[in-house]
């Protein structure tokens, strides 16, 4: 499954256009890599935290010509599943959650504007 | 950044959509990278990394109360994998 494949599920699932879900999966994505960037943790309840770890210089191996070299310390991105994310892994596709079938409407933006116009008067 | 920031995060750069609709999609988004590796599939994200399934073998543990020897069963294990453009990214 790549990008196109998430934003083809989108349409089918929740009728958002191909070209607005791509643009919504690059700004989430763009996001967590900013956050990531300064070093922060992300954390998506009910799917796992992307954490980066500092990591100490080691000693490695050529696993090829058996000869040692040095490691440099750096800083690496981990994921940690949520208990929910690794208990769903494990279910029969039988206990899984149905997906919910919900169309969502793009509002006109004008429009609400307008009526929150009348609201405040 | 918890998910109800980066809901905000992602509604501020939308136009037309509400706060709740927003929601909806961004779950709709994880939950189908998490039905896909349900099914076995792997998801590949260029330039951010890829989400595969590791399989745990069966393998002996210990109950941490009593001590006792109990074998825990083989499992699946959503694993994360970073991209190359990410890896440069964190380590910059």
């Amino acid at each position: 499954m790549r990008k196109a494949d998430i934003t083809t599920e989108l349409f089918d699932k929740i009728g958002i256009s191909k070209k607005e879900g791509t643009e919504i999966l690059e700004i989430i994505l763009s996001t967590i890599k900013d956050v990531l960037k300064k070093g922060e943790v992300v954390k998506i309840a009910g799917f796992g935290n992307f954490v980066v770890r500092q990591k100490k210089e080691r000693k490695g191996r050529n696993p090829k010509t058996g000869e040692e070299i040095g490691i440099t310390p750096r800083k690496v991105v981990t994921f940690r599943p949520s208990q929910v994310f690794k208990k769903y892994v494990n279910l029969p596709e039988s206990e899984r959650t149905p997906e919910p079938a919900v169309t969502v409407l793009k509002e006109d933006k004008e429009d609400k504007e307008s009526q929150d116009h009348k609201i405040t008067l | 950044m918890t998910k109800a920031q980066l809901i905000e995060k992602v509604a501020s750069q939308l136009n037309g959509y509400t706060r709740r609709q927003t929601e909806i999609i961004v779950n709709a988004i994880f939950d189908s990278i998490k039905n896909s590796l349900a099914e076995g599939d792997k998801i590949e994200i260029r330039g951010f990394g890829s989400f595969r399934i590791r399989k745990r073998k069966n393998r002996a543990g210990r109950n941490p109360k009593t001590g006792d020897l109990v074998t825990v069963s083989a499992k699946n294990f959503p694993f994360f994998k970073a991209g190359k453009e990410l890896k440069e990214l964190v380590d910059s």
